[in-house]
């Protein structure tokens, strides 16, 4: 424990946004190449990292380019070109890359992006749900939710670490909750930028278009024959990225004293009922199981932080002793049979001998508050489900007006 | 002309010992692709008439015009990468006519 004890001394509080909390972990990791556009709320991040440019702090060359779509093709190719490479994004902005996106997981370039989480429109709107995450959930990237700024810092630098790991090559996406966290400032413990620069080594990928002594293509047209292949090929590199999630975390607590999982339990170990979140709302999520634990309810929380890879075996094992969970997405399906969270851990459980009962919260679009009574009235929902033994409805809209 | 190259990537390789991200990992191997078969007209080079003044080989979108080994001559047509479109007999001055077309049925009569 001592290596935790001394590193942890050469951590340093600070008081940060989550937007600037992410712009400082850019500037720490020193990408060679980061092409963006503005789009609200992430602005600030690439605003802020623009200033560090400017300001000779870092050598990164920054693209300021006239789309979100160009920003992304921009680190296709500086990223197949051998450097790495960074954008950042909202919302419509990550609407805007979608293409791109699919070819950056497909070309197998770990491009890392920050995704402040904003509503779709329309109607427009720039606060915070997870339904721009959620669409890109197919696009083959690593996607990591983080509940504050310093889990948005903190994810920063593992995902650089697991997308460059030669057994994965993805690109990944780090997630906060637009406004919310992006905006709200809190205290983050920092590191010395050369903790991060060991941390996070040099950019190598096996082969790069700048190679001139050995010349790749990249990007050729690949048909009937042989894309199915190269697909299953990106498949199993997902699935690869699972244990890589898991060492990479178990190292950075090593280095920092802060943990991290594909998910973590908050007194769930012995609850009865609970629910499964992602981003800041576990954060009120976590006071609500308090009181209800005051009151002798078992109440208990599972905060999801990898959606991709998907964890579904740990995520069984965890919750299998569980009575009722109210999983709770921040964006829907539109007359599926629930949320993304919902339906993926629903179907994760399908195959258990004794199947806990569940079932979906919709919250919080176009950023919604969702306060400790909203949750609590959920909480309440999943007792009377436990004493009834039956899921009336699939899909609840919380705190919707009718 | 380098020797004859094998494809890096061979048919029926599967998704463990592809190149991942679909890179091609060498270069030059489209010469390793026979395109010839796309082919439903042939150019034919005739020697005695050829002035070598190479349009023929500058205008060739596949690179199938053959020369002589100091690059000076026409020799002939890569039949096994010209995919016909004959821009060669295009180009070849309306005086020499030196390259002419035929179709690859009245061909195949021949070969």
């Amino acid at each position: 424990m001592s290596e935790v004890k001394d590193t942890a001394a050469n951590q340093e509080r600070t008081a940060l946004t989550g937007n600037e909390a992410m712009a400082e972990a850019m500037r720490q990791i020193e990408p060679d190449v980061v092409a963006a556009y503005p789009i609200t709320p992430q602005t600030e991040i690439v605003q802020i990292f623009s200033t560090f440019v400017s300001d000779g702090l870092v050598k990164t060359e920054y693209v300021p380019v006239e789309s979100e779509h160009s920003a992304m093709s921009a680190c296709v190719g500086s990223a197949a070109s051998g450097a790495r490479s960074m954008t950042a994004t909202s919302a419509n902005g990550l609407a805007l890359m979608w293409e791109i996106l699919y070819i950056a997981s497909g070309t197998r370039l770990p491009i890392v992006m920050p995704v402040v989480n904003r509503a779709l429109s329309g109607p427009i709107n720039i606060h915070c749900d997870h339904s721009d995450t959620m669409g890109a959930r197919d696009s083959g990237w690593i996607q990591l939710f983080s509940e504050n700024a310093q889990e948005a810092y903190d994810n920063m630098f593992q995902a650089v670490r697991i997308a460059e790991h030669p057994d994965v090559l993805l690109p990944a996406m780090v997630t906060t909750d637009g406004f919310i966290i992006s905006h709200g400032m809190e205290v983050v413990n920092t590191l010395d930028d050369r903790v991060v620069r060991d941390f996070v080594g040099e950019y190598k990928i096996p082969r790069n278009l700048l190679d001139v002594d050995n010349p790749i293509t990249v990007g050729p047209l690949a048909l009937q024959d042989f894309y199915f292949e190269h697909k299953v090929e990106q498949a199993h590199a997902m699935m690869r990225a699972k244990p890589v999630v898991q060492e990479i975390a178990e190292e950075y607590e090593k280095l920092t004293g802060r943990k991290y999982g594909y998910f973590e339990e908050y007194r769930l170990e012995d609850a009865d009922v609970a629910v499964v979140v992602l981003g800041s709302t576990a954060g009120t999520a976590k006071v609500v199981v308090d009181d209800l634990r005051k009151e002798g309810i078992k109440a208990g929380l599972l905060k999801l932080r990898v959606f991709r890879p998907f964890p579904y075996e740990e995520l069984r094992e965890a919750v299998k002793h569980v009575n009722v969970i109210g999983v709770m997405d921040r964006s829907d399906s539109f007359a599926s049979i629930g949320g993304p969270v919902f339906s993926e851990l629903r179907a994760a459980m399908y195959d258990m001998d004794q199947r806990p009962l569940v079932t979906n919260y919709v919250y919080g679009l176009g950023g919604r508050d969702v306060d400790l009574h909203m949750i609590e009235s959920a909480f309440r929902e999943l007792l009377s489900i436990q004493d009834s033994g039956k899921v009336e409805q699939y899909v609840n809209y919380l705190g919707v007006r009718e | 002309m380098s020797e004859k190259r094998a494809m890096p990537i061979k048919k029926g390789d599967g998704w463990k010992t592809i190149p991942i991200g679909g890179i091609i990992p060498e270069g030059g191997t489209a010469e390793a692709f026979k395109t010839g078969d796309w082919r439903t007209v042939r150019p034919v080079h005739h020697p005695d008439r050829c002035i070598h003044c190479m349009q023929c080989w500058a205008y060739c979108p596949d690179m199938s015009i053959q020369l002589n080994e100091d690059g000076t001559k026409v020799i002939g047509i890569d039949l096994e990468h010209c995919k016909g479109c004959l821009l060669c007999v295009k180009v070849c001055p309306d005086k020499v006519e030196a390259l002419t077309s035929i179709s690859e049925t009245e061909a195949a009569k021949n070969d």
